[in-house]
């Protein structure tokens, strides 16, 4: 980060004398620093999985009814109803931490600036790269394997309420050794998490970082506000959409889920790709080179920002 | 090579002109005070010392251009700014794990032991700890780190005069030896008299007044002139005037001191006295101040 290819004068010898620190390690405290200021990036998902626990314990006598009158009706909609619940809060969990990571990033740089604290953080041997890159590594990883490990937790939790509620209704656990495979839900998930939440996903959140270390005020305006311009003045100076499809592609979905016509569920669409299908597409690496620009751009504008 | 050279220092802010153009060059081992009134351009300076901020004009700090490189530049330099900047979620074991983390000069073991002078909680958060406490907190940061320069710009603002006080008396006693520098700015001038060896005056941008303190005792006298010795002294011509209660004080500029024993009691005038002088002759300043 800091190559010393200034002439160092005779002001170096002491300098190379000390015990140096590594770059990984500077990481490593700048991306704990995130942890301890956003405490919502585990706090929310917390609560929300404490919430689809007692939602789930609350409806576990509608499960029972449910269970019993699909059994009366095939396999299908049995596995039906044992899964539903295991998806529901999977997704919940997912969606939870999409929001996180906008609201994350969004206040990321901005709040730094707001209490002044920039003025800390600046006074300390950490390049502006080094703070932006430790914050994208929040919404690109931290937040889905959070995501992940919290919905392994909540369906382990759920599975025990639901073998006591089983065996109490004396329906048996026969119908969840059958009908349920979390296993393959939670490797679906991971790939899900990391491929689209975090890789696919790196341009937007590169955008709002960048929004986020320039904007003076109403980041979250800056965040969104110019893509929906952008899409208007499209359409009214061409009558074209394109950026707005082009937004929807990358954003509204999965790549390969338009492959799928028929399945509109883009977590079953993603199956269907293999990982090293996507690690060679295209539009992965476009979108992570543009991450990198919003991110170079952002730790430059961070560079001449102070508190506001 | 000095610690820091500046030459033809500028930074225009819109239509502002923050800093028009200055030299300056400090030396190693030395503390110098940074005075100016409010708007002088102090802290555009300093900022632009500490990478802060961009300018135009060369700069180098201990040999580094700060602007391109603050991150490498404060692995030596250290600073406290004049509001809290710590931030208010920050605990104090926090603060201490993260500075312990990056900083390769920081010694915990040396900001635990002044921490445990005081009433400050590992446990406590920014936020709960009064303004003095969060003084206390930056200065066992900034103590513990072996720097090489040390910029204070209004390091004691709004503390009361004990904390004031033990704030100097640590950084004299506990901090400052030979081989590093201190810059500081403040409006308590009289509290830093004694501890500094160079002074320089900032006002509009521009430095008026660049010295030693040496160079100051012998250069600068303050006389409180016996009345009827008053138009013998004036006809010295002093730099500045002014009554205190009956008597009238004259300040000299480069009047041997020997030929000023006659005309009444004389000694080295405070550093706000001749402030008060040098900004009084500034006519430009003096016609804005009414």
């Amino acid at each position: 980060m800091s190559s010393p290819s200034t002439p160092m004068s005779d002001f170096e010898p002491q300098a190379a004398a000390l015990a140096a620190i590594s770059p990984q390690r500077t990481f490593y405290w700048s991306i704990r620093r995130e942890l301890w200021e956003h405490r919502s990036i585990y706090i929310v998902p917390l609560i929300v999985a404490g919430l689809i626990l007692v939602g789930f314990l609350l409806g576990s006598t509608h499960l029972i009814a449910k269970i019993r009158s699909a059994e009366s009706l095939g396999p299908m909609q049995l596995q039906e109803a044992v899964e539903r619940p295991y998806g529901f809060a999977a997704m919940f969990l997912m969606g939870t931490g999409f929001l996180v990571s906008i609201f994350y990033c969004v206040e990321a740089l901005h709040g730094e600036r707001r209490d002044r604290s920039i003025l800390f953080w600046k006074s300390l041997p950490v390049s502006d790269f080094t703070v932006v890159l430790s914050k994208m590594m929040i919404p690109l990883i931290v937040v889905p394997l959070i995501t992940v490990a919290l919905t392994i937790a909540t369906h382990i939790v759920m599975l025990l309420l639901n073998i006591v509620i089983l065996q109490v209704s004396g329906i048996g656990l026969s119908v969840l050794w059958t009908n349920l495979s979390l296993s393959t839900m939670w490797m679906m998930m991971l790939y899900h998490m990391v491929a689209l939440h975090g890789l696919w996903f790196a341009p937007a959140y590169g955008w709002m970082l960048l929004a986020s270390a320039w904007a003076r005020r109403a980041a979250f305006l800056w965040a969104v506000l110019p893509p929906i311009a952008i899409g208007v003045v499209e359409k009214i100076a061409f009558n074209t959409s394109y950026f707005p499809h082009w937004m929807q592609y990358r954003f509204g979905g999965a790549p390969g889920a338009e492959a799928y016509p028929g399945n509109d569920h883009a977590m079953h669409a993603w199956a269907h790709l293999n990982f090293g299908q996507f690690l060679v597409s295209p539009g992965l690496w476009s979108g992570l080179v543009v991450a990198a620009l919003f991110l170079f751009a952002a730790a430059r504008v961070r560079r001449s920002r102070g508190p506001i | 090579m000095a610690l820091i050279e500046g030459r033809g220092l500028r930074k225009v802010f819109k239509t502002t002109v923050a800093v028009d153009g200055i030299n300056l060059r400090v030396e190693q081992g030395r503390i110098l005070g940074l005075i100016g009134p409010n708007g002088a351009g102090k802290t555009t300076v300093l900022n632009a010392i500490l990478g802060l901020t961009p300018y135009e004009g060369q700069l180098t700090v201990l040999g580094l251009d700060p602007w391109a490189s603050r991150d490498r530049l404060m692995r030596d330099v250290c600073f406290i700014a004049d509001i809290a900047i710590l931030p208010r979620w920050l605990r104090v074991y926090q603060a201490l794990d993260f500075v312990a983390g990056v900083h390769p000069r920081f010694d915990r073991a040396k900001a635990e032991a002044f921490l445990t002078k005081t009433d400050i909680k590992r446990n406590s958060k920014v936020r709960y700890l009064s303004k003095g406490m969060v003084t206390q907190l930056q200065l066992a940061i900034v103590m513990a780190i072996d720097a090489r320069l040390l910029v204070l710009d209004e390091p004691t603002l709004g503390l009361d005069i004990l904390f004031r006080r033990q704030f100097y008396d640590s950084l004299l006693n506990d901090y400052f030896d030979r081989s590093r520098t201190i810059i500081v700015t403040t409006h308590q001038v009289e509290e830093i008299q004694h501890i500094l060896t160079d002074l320089m005056f900032i006002n509009r941008g521009r430095i008026v007044l660049d010295t030693s303190m040496e160079d100051f005792e012998s250069r600068y006298t303050e006389v409180q002139v016996h009345p009827e010795q008053l138009s013998a002294a004036r006809a010295l011509k002093p730099m500045f005037e002014r009554q205190a209660l009956d008597r009238t004080l004259l300040i000299f500029d480069g009047i041997e001191r020997t030929k000023l024993l006659s005309l009444g009691d004389t000694r080295t005038p405070s550093i706000a006295d001749l402030f008060v002088a040098v900004m009084t002759n500034q006519p430009q300043n003096h016609g804005a101040a009414q």
